[in-house]
């Protein structure tokens, strides 16, 4: 088999089955979460709140006061970790490209250097984030196995994107290959380890929201 | 009704629900609840993280409600939840947490750890892991009425102390009254002060209020100790009072978890909305003032601060009413750092006062409150909450310390404008 046939299969049969997996483990997740369902409140609420929760989910994004210098790391490091994540899936022209092929969408991309320059953040936000998780006492104690094999999954695909872009390491059409088959992992990952807060942070901060808005508190 | 590991677990599937589900699949294991708990912050033991405290609860969550932890509960892989694991946990979900919720305003992915330790307890009581203290004070409260053992001839007693010393009648069992006053045992025993000073501000306001023979306590231990049965029982004691004497309003004493108790989990432990209103003392005392009804003269000119109640703020969503009160009477009030929705817990919440094997780490713990304090130069720190009050008292006597500590009603009563002569 040649590197072209290992990149016409990420490419194909591959990706597709990724995707699905992808597809039906995130819609599977949701409804393990919402299948659940919720008493209704019978407290009368404080005052009438529409959005307190939808409101959480973007408030959350910012740390209240006097956390940021308790765990500068931790934040920072989020920080730069998914702003560069964020730049690199969405905003590299090839990828835009990958996208306009799935749902026929379009948008401006961001010059490569910079797109680089977020993949180079995050990566070492990533190994600086892994030590801090290795030195810091309730990291250590909180993680096991997902949470080493979520960050070597989110891990892959950076470096190995970058190795691609930049023709390093190993012909470019292999890395090309292991570049689509570490997304494919971590697609396949996703719904089913902590990943998956990709999507639940919307589902957690809008309860959080919701029930500190209920009794008149902006959380 | 024997308590077994099978009623624990079967407990814990029934409280988790949607929310508790959403938090669990979001937890990225940051850590960054740990920093906003006092029992972390002020011990560095990283076992009283917040989310490690729900570790049972969440493998529960996984074994029974998420595909891959089924497929490995069939396959023997996973571990379950046993009941020498939940004796170890249970100095952890009812001595390190106080209910306070500071962990759920940091938490990134927006988890309510206290949301979720409130129901954990549920399945930790029904599996006979539940502080001996506790247990015993919610007994006490189911068989006698208050979970200090106090009983009515008590609280007559201080009734009549009360009417002798401001000569104001205490009105009991008055039907078509606006309010039904409740008090809790710590303000019975320790505190005669609260009534005394409702009875000379309900007086210049002109309001009409009553208290219940048959429900008079306002502390609910069966919501501490994770009892909804127990804690619907306690709470129907004054939903049936309300209901008997036609009250408009039940005002909540001076207590924070009382206020939880009746205000948001009353109607739903009941399994309906009430016909009448469940305010906070503090809520009624600011709306008197904003009507001009609650007139007071001169202004206290000790330097003074206040300790917002966890529940009475950041879970009650009471903060600019004190506030506007102090202000009002107090000529040189001072904020604490982190002060309203992101104050600091005293460490004695959600049980862990009644617990006496909790002592030493909430004497620890006290240390925060102490340099929060220490941190506003005063000698007068006000509050809105008995057991609060009662727990500082012992963690300034414990550290030294010369601060005295004032509730909020009290120290509004000494400026009130009485006996205006028209």
């Amino acid at each position: 088999m040649s590197y072209l046939d290992l990149l016409t299969f990420a490419r194909g049969s591959a990706l597709n089955w990724a995707l699905i997996i992808f597809s039906a483990g995130v819609v599977l997740r949701l409804f393990e979460i919402f299948g659940l369902g919720r008493k209704a409140d019978l407290a009368k609420p404080r005052a009438t709140t529409p959005g307190s929760g939808w409101r959480t989910i973007f408030t959350r994004s910012l740390p209240v006061q006097g956390m940021l210098k308790r765990d500068p790391v931790t934040y920072i490091g989020g920080y730069v970790f998914h702003l560069g994540l964020l730049f690199a899936i969405f905003f590299f022209a090839p990828h835009i490209e990958f996208f306009r092929g799935l749902t026929g969408l379009v948008w401006p991309g961001l010059p490569p250097a910079l797109v680089d320059a977020s993949v180079v953040s995050a990566i070492v936000a990533l190994v600086v984030l892994l030590a801090h998780r290795l030195n810091n006492p309730v990291k250590r104690m909180l993680s096991g196995f997902g949470d080493y094999l979520a960050w070597a999954a989110t891990l892959l695909p950076l470096l190995t994107g970058y190795l691609a872009y930049h023709h390093l390491l190993v012909e470019y059409t292999l890395m090309l290959a292991l570049h689509l088959y570490s997304v494919e992992l971590l697609l396949v990952l996703l719904p089913f380890t902590k990943l998956f807060h990709t999507f639940s942070v919307f589902i957690s901060r809008w309860y959080n929201g919701d029930i500190f808005g209920r009794k008149g508190v902006a959380s | 009704m024997s308590a077994t590991i099978e009623k624990g677990i079967n407990s814990f599937k029934e409280v988790i629900d949607a929310p508790i589900a959403s938090f669990f699949s979001s937890c990225v294991h940051c850590g960054l609840c740990a920093e906003a708990c006092l029992f972390y912050t002020e011990t560095g033991d990283a076992q009283y993280t917040p989310i490690h405290k729900l570790e049972p609860l969440r493998r529960v969550w996984q074994q029974e409600y998420t595909l891959l932890g089924k497929v490995g509960k069939a396959l023997g892989l996973s571990k379950p939840v046993t009941d020498a694991e939940l004796a170890e946990w249970e100095p952890l979900v009812y001595d390190s947490c106080t209910l306070c919720g500071r962990c759920a305003m940091v938490c990134p992915v927006g988890n309510d750890m206290t949301y979720m330790i409130r129901k954990m307890r549920e399945g930790m009581a029904a599996s006979g892991h539940a502080p001996e203290d506790l247990v015993a004070a919610t007994t006490r409260a189911i068989t006698i009425g208050s979970p200090m053992g106090i009983k009515w001839p008590a609280v007559l007693a201080q009734i009549k102390h009360v009417q002798a010393e401001t000569g104001i009648a205490v009105p009991v069992e008055r039907e078509g009254a606006d309010y039904l006053v409740l008090m809790s045992s710590m303000e019975i025993i320790n505190f005669p002060e609260y009534l005394s000073a409702l009875s000379r501000i309900f007086k210049q306001a002109g309001v009409s209020w009553t208290l219940a023979q048959d429900a008079f306590e306002a502390t609910n231990s069966g919501i501490q100790i994770g009892a909804s049965d127990l804690a619907r029982e306690i709470v129907s004691r004054i939903v049936v009072a309300a209901e008997r004497l036609k009250v408009k309003c039940v005002i909540s004493p001076e207590c924070g978890h009382a206020f939880t108790a009746l205000r948001w989990e009353g109607p739903n432990l009941m399994g309906r909305p009430f016909s009448f209103e469940v305010k906070h003392i503090l809520e009624v005392l600011d709306e008197l003032h904003t009507a001009g009804k609650l007139r007071t003269k001169g202004k206290d000119q000790r330097p003074l601060t206040y300790h917002d109640p966890c529940q009475i703020a950041r879970r009650g969503g009471v903060i600019e009413q004190p506030r506007r009160l102090l202000n009002e009477i107090a000529e040189d009030f001072r904020e604490m750092p982190d002060a309203g929705v992101m104050n600091w817990c005293c460490g004695g919440g959600g049980g862990v006062s009644a617990n006496s094997r909790a002592e030493p780490l909430r004497l620890q713990s006290f240390k925060y409150k102490k340099g929060q304090i220490e941190a506003t130069g005063t000698q007068t720190l006000i509050t809105a909450c008995a057991n609060c009050r009662i727990v500082m008292e012992e963690g300034l006597e414990h550290y030294h310390m010369k601060v005295e500590v004032i509730g909020l009603t009290e120290l509004l009563a000494e400026y009130l404008v009485e006996e205006e002569k028209t």
